[in-house]
């Protein structure tokens, strides 16, 4: 599949040789030969260095010989195109400087029409990128004609490409070809096919912002409109997040008659996909309209959309709640919060879509600073814990990991009576990933609720979960004790957590004497030297002589882990001994293990 | 790794901790269409008579006002709601199903508009958002319709009213029009295998029946699946697309557009990139038989296509591609692969030697097939030299004994076939090994030549070279 290099090259390129020494060892069809080696992982790893190569032949014969090579074997390996299209784009000195930067065109022009998404998106990236080392002249000569070509393509692939590519060289040409860069991607956004009107659709609001005023009045908005009332909702969607492109460069006058009919349209779309993306893009969109149309066309649209009849979308708003009340006007952000807004939210408490209710609850807690305290413990409050005991433990999690906004506004303690069964309920959640997500944020807890509070309610959860019957809660609950200790002290660790470890150094079952191992390493160096070498050491020591093998090499293990914590008295007298006499086990991983604890603690 | 058997505390078990979790059972569940704000207050419906109940001259009269009652369209994800007219709607669909099948005389020209618009009303419908983000068809149970008691009935409807002897095309192409077929086209990402069944009848009947729209739905079709294969890797109703595809296909008169080309080589072969190729890949095999039977030329650009596109880390795909090109071996002229059998066999020989076991398998089990084998012995100068390698060092060091006996027979039939070619090429495969790696280490010597020069021109000239 790689075209055969004429027999006409290799005479040029001996030719050449002479003039620069160095290239001489380096005949373009050696190198090329490596560029169409059959093996593609090769071929592959050769353009990769395509730098090197061009280096090689210098930015004359890279100019004359590669980059026509490269032109004529552009069918090949996606992977390769993709890497390909990735290498021209920082070949601008490669090829002699902005001045000769057009001779990249053909190669990458070629490449914008490949069918793989993912190689003509990196060709028009590189497009972009070496449009900017084009001089005003060269992007008329070169760059411009090349943007015509693909825009009148035949395939669909060469017009969407196109679509990227208008908004860099528009600014920068004179109003002729302007007016021809307008009426060319006038014509892409009536494309026949979707997939183009899409990529025009989605290059819209880009290519607005690099347009006069005059003509996005003109030319811009009726091709959004056009584009929102597409017959294909993907088309309708992506002209959603145009709009509010759009919008941020109309002055305040226009807005009402020129976007707004068309926004309104979307919010109320007969496809879920349309209003979704509304939603999502609901806080973009009130910063763009303003303080008035916010209050008098969002509020209203935006309790449609928390009420919508498809979750997604309804899910989709409540994310934004926060954000949306955070951006109200201030003048009148408390009344709208109260009487339009939170009853909407009151219902999603209750909604019947767990995504919804989890959705909500990670930013409901948000709106607690925004209505001060009264408002909170009025209002809020109960929400918060109705969504507490809601039976998704998503909810639960998502507010228990928000407390901190409601601390700072009311204070922890009011939730705490809540909070303790919650918190219990998702410590013995069935599902391992619930209860891991609540183990996280036990350091934070633990801050917010205090020691007193922490070694009443929450102390014994925490010992518990060493002894889970899933690997990574025994691991996260080993690191969730050093964040303890780091916030409580080492002297609270060794009242309360060291004694509990250390017992499970005899516990019958072996996984959880490997636990006690696991939290001597996690906790030696949060409690220092003094707790590790008076109290962990001796349990290691004794437990050197375990019976199962696993114990003993991790014995080996945690040695070399604590070692740095210890005095070198302490190593040499009491850790080498062991060590010793681990690497002299029957089992060969212990033996492994103990002379790589002694040949890393250098006590060889 | 030491394991705990060695200790004698009987506590230790394997895992040392029972496991707790068990799987939920998977509960079935069903969705209704996105009916945006239809609800609202109850609907009510004056019950009509029977069709068979008034005389002849009043049938067509009641038969439209019953398709204008049967516009109604209700709520099924609230089961409580409006009983008695939902039953009332499912029976009156039930009576005009049978009244299109054995009336005649009933579809006056004031018919057709009626009956589309009934259609329309009740299956066009914006698809709802499918339950599990990451819907995995081979998985997970699709989301069945909830309204499907009528839907069933409506579909059913539609197709006896297109099958009706006295459905005239030419009326009803005012009605059934572009858009009307664009509608019906995004309905097959329905997730209800039962609606996409029906879809696939309806779509089949309009391609054959209206000349007018089939060029219009063959470009829809495009557009569907390059959307599929390029942007969302998502479309529910592949296999059912390619299914009309393959009859359509079949129906293509020679000598093929180029439009019909360009659709094979830019449409139905990418189709075998996608990740969920093996829920439509029996039909898409189908359509590319079909194409290369109606005319050989294709072969080669088929066969080079499917090679790009060779899976690299997915061995069940692999295997598939395998099925696939047997099928196309199996119908290949011989001038035809004279023309393709060096990539092909370049490719067979990697397969061979691939260490899943099943990929080698079904690559070896070619030597099986009585006419590619016939292909490869008239061919066997060109062939044997390009599999000598890999079937020499496979048999040697496989893992799989079942691979190397089959590789022994693959090597006893070349024997058979070219033995002084075999020899010469058992007794240069030494000097080959040799002669490779001494090329492998030349390159690495360029390379290295290459970087040092790199460095230096960079150190002489700091900053010119991007990094």
């Amino acid at each position: 599949n790689i075209k055969e290099i004429g027999p006409g090259v290799e005479p040029l390129a001996s030719k050449m040789a002479g003039a620069d020494s160095d290239d001489s060892l380096y005949p373009i069809a050696v190198l090329i030969d490596e560029l169409r080696n059959e093996d593609v992982q090769l071929r592959l790893n050769s353009i990769k260095k395509l730098s090197t190569i061009a280096l090689a032949l210098g930015v004359e014969r890279t100019r004359t010989e590669l980059l026509p090579f490269l032109t004529d074997t552009i069918y090949d390996e996606d992977e390769v195109l993709l890497a390909l299209a990735e290498q021209l784009g920082n070949f601008t000195m490669l090829v002699g400087g902005p001045e000769y930067v057009h001779c990249l065109l053909p190669p990458l022009e070629s490449l914008a029409t490949v069918e793989e998404t993912v190689v003509r998106d990196k060709a028009v990236e590189s497009l972009r990128k070496i449009s900017h080392e084009h001089s005003p002249v060269d992007l008329e000569v070169h760059f411009e004609p090349l943007v015509k070509r693909l825009a009148s393509g035949d395939w669909f692939t060469s017009r969407t490409s196109a679509c990227g590519l208008f908004s860099v060289c528009y600014p920068r040409v004179s109003s002729t070809v302007k007016a021809e860069i307008r009426q060319h991607f006038r014509t892409l956004c009536s494309d026949d096919t979707p997939m183009v009107r899409r990529a025009a659709a989605s290059k819209l609001g880009e290519f607005a912002k690099v347009l006069e005023l005059e003509y996005v009045k003109s030319d811009i908005i009726s091709l959004f409109t056009a584009l929102a009332s597409d017959e294909q909702d993907s088309v309708r969607l992506l002209a959603v997040e145009a709009g509010v492109s759009i919008a941020t460069l109309l002055p305040q006058e226009d807005l009402e008659a020129l976007v707004m009919p068309t926004l309104r349209q979307a919010a109320e779309d007969k496809s879920w996909r349309v209003r979704y993306m509304v939603a999502d893009k609901f806080s973009d969109l009130q910063k763009a309209v303003g303080p008035e149309i916010t209050k008098n066309d969002l509020v209203p649209a935006f309790q449609n959309l928390l009420k919508d009849c498809e979750a997604e979308v309804r899910a989709a708003a409540a994310n934004k709640v926060k954000e949306f009340c955070e951006n109200l006007p201030e003048d009148s952000r408390e009344t709208i919060i109260m009487t339009h807004i939170l009853p909407c939210v009151k219902e999603l408490v209750s909604d019947t879509n767990q995504h919804v209710k989890s959705a909500l609850a990670s930013v409901i807690m948000g709106l607690s600073t925004i209505l001060g305290k009264d408002n909170t413990i009025e209002h809020l409050l109960p929400l918060f814990l109705a969504q507490l005991k809601d039976e998704c433990p998503e909810v639960r999690l998502n507010i228990i990991s928000n407390l901190d906004c409601v601390n700072e506004v009311i204070g922890i303690r009011q939730l705490s009576q809540s909070l303790l069964p919650a918190i219990v309920e998702l410590a013995e959640d069935a599902k391992w990933r619930v209860r891991l997500a609540i183990i996280e944020y036990m350091p934070l807890l633990a801050g917010q609720l205090g020691v007193e509070f922490f070694d009443e309610k929450l102390n014994s959860l925490c010992m518990a979960w060493l002894v889970d019957h899933v690997y990574a809660i025994r691991e996260a609950a080993t690191c969730n004790l050093m964040k303890l200790v780091e916030k409580f002290g080492a002297e609270w660790a060794q009242n309360t957590i060291v004694p509990k470890v250390l017992g499970m150094a005899n516990d019958p079952n072996y996984l959880h004497r490997m636990t006690t191992l696991f939290c001597i390493n996690a906790l030696s160096e949060v409690c220092g030297q003094e707790i590790t070498t008076k109290h962990m050491l001796p349990v290691v020591f004794k437990m050197s002589n375990d019976q199962v093998a696993n114990v003993r090499f991790n014995v080996a293990k945690s040695l070399q882990k604590i070692g740095p914590v210890l005095d070198s008295n302490c190593l040499q007298t009491e850790v080498k001994p062991v060590l010793e006499k681990l690497a002299s086990d029957q089992d060969m991983d212990v033996k492994y293990f103990a002379q790589e604890a002694i040949s890393v603690l250098s006590l060889a | 790794m030491s394991s705990a058997s060695t200790t004698p505390p009987s506590v230790d078990k394997v895992d040392g901790f029972s496991r707790k979790s068990v799987r939920k059972a998977k509960q079935k569940r069903s969705q209704s269409s996105s009916q945006f704000r239809s609800q609202g207050k109850p609907i009510e419906l004056t019950p009509l008579p029977l069709l068979k109940d008034v005389s002849a001259q009043e049938q067509p009269e009641l038969f439209l006002k019953k398709l204008q009652q049967c516009c109604a369209v209700f709520d099924f994800m609230d089961t409580l709601s409006d009983l008695k007219m939902k039953e009332y709607k499912r029976s009156t669909l039930n009576e005009l199903v049978d009244y299109v099948t054995v009336s005649r005389g009933y579809l006056t020209e004031q018919a057709y508009p009626e009956v589309v618009k009934m259609v329309s009303y009740n299956i066009f419908r914006t698809l709802p958002p499918s339950d599990s983000n990451e819907f995995d068809p081979e998985e997970d149970e699709p989301t069945l319709e909830a309204s499907w008691p009528h839907l069933q009935l409506v579909y059913e409807f539609f197709i006896r009213f297109l099958e009706s002897q006295e459905f005239q095309p030419s009326i009803a192409k005012k009605y059934i029009d572009q858009k009307f077929v664009l509608q019906l086209l995004e309905l097959f990402d329905s997730e209800d295998p039962r609606e996409r069944d029906y879809l696939k009848t309806v779509l089949h009947r309009i391609y054959g029946k209206f000349l007018g729209l089939r060029a219009f739905i063959r470009k829809q079709i495009n557009n569907i699946f390059l959307r599929f294969v390029y942007e969302t890797e998502h479309f529910n109703g592949v296999a059912e697309l390619l299914e009309i595809l393959g009859s359509i296909i079949n129906g293509f008169a020679l000598p093929l557009k180029a439009e019909h080309k360009q659709f094979l080589v830019k449409v139905l072969i990418p189709l075998h990139t996608v990740r969920s190729l093996s829920l439509f890949h029996a039909q898409l095999a189908y359509c590319i038989v079909q194409f290369l039977e109606k005319d050989p030329a294709l072969t080669e650009p088929v066969i080079r296509g499917l090679l790009k596109f060779w899976p690299k880390t997915c061995s069940q795909k692999e295997v598939m591609y395998l099925g696939e090109l047997e099928e196309i071996l199996d119908v290949i002229e011989p001038t035809q692969f004279v023309k393709i059998q060096e990539p092909l066999f370049k490719q067979i020989s990697k397969c061979v030697s691939s260490p899943h076991f099943q990929v080698a398998e079904r690559a070896l089990y070619y030597w099986n097939n009585e006419y590619i084998m016939s292909l490869i012995e008239e061919n066997s100068n060109v062939i044997l030299p390009i599999m000598f390698t890999s079937l020499y060092r496979i048999s040697k060091e496989h893992w799989n004994p079942a691979i190397v006996a089959l590789v022994y027979n693959v090597l006893k039939a070349f024997m058979e076939m070219n033995s002084t070619l075999f020899d010469e090429l058992t007794s240069t495969y030494k000097s080959d090994r040799q002669r490779e790696k001494k090329k492998e280490k030349e390159r690495e010597e360029l390379w290295k030549r290459l970087e040092d020069l790199e460095l230096k021109r960079s150190l002489q000239s700091d900053g010119i070279i991007p990094t």
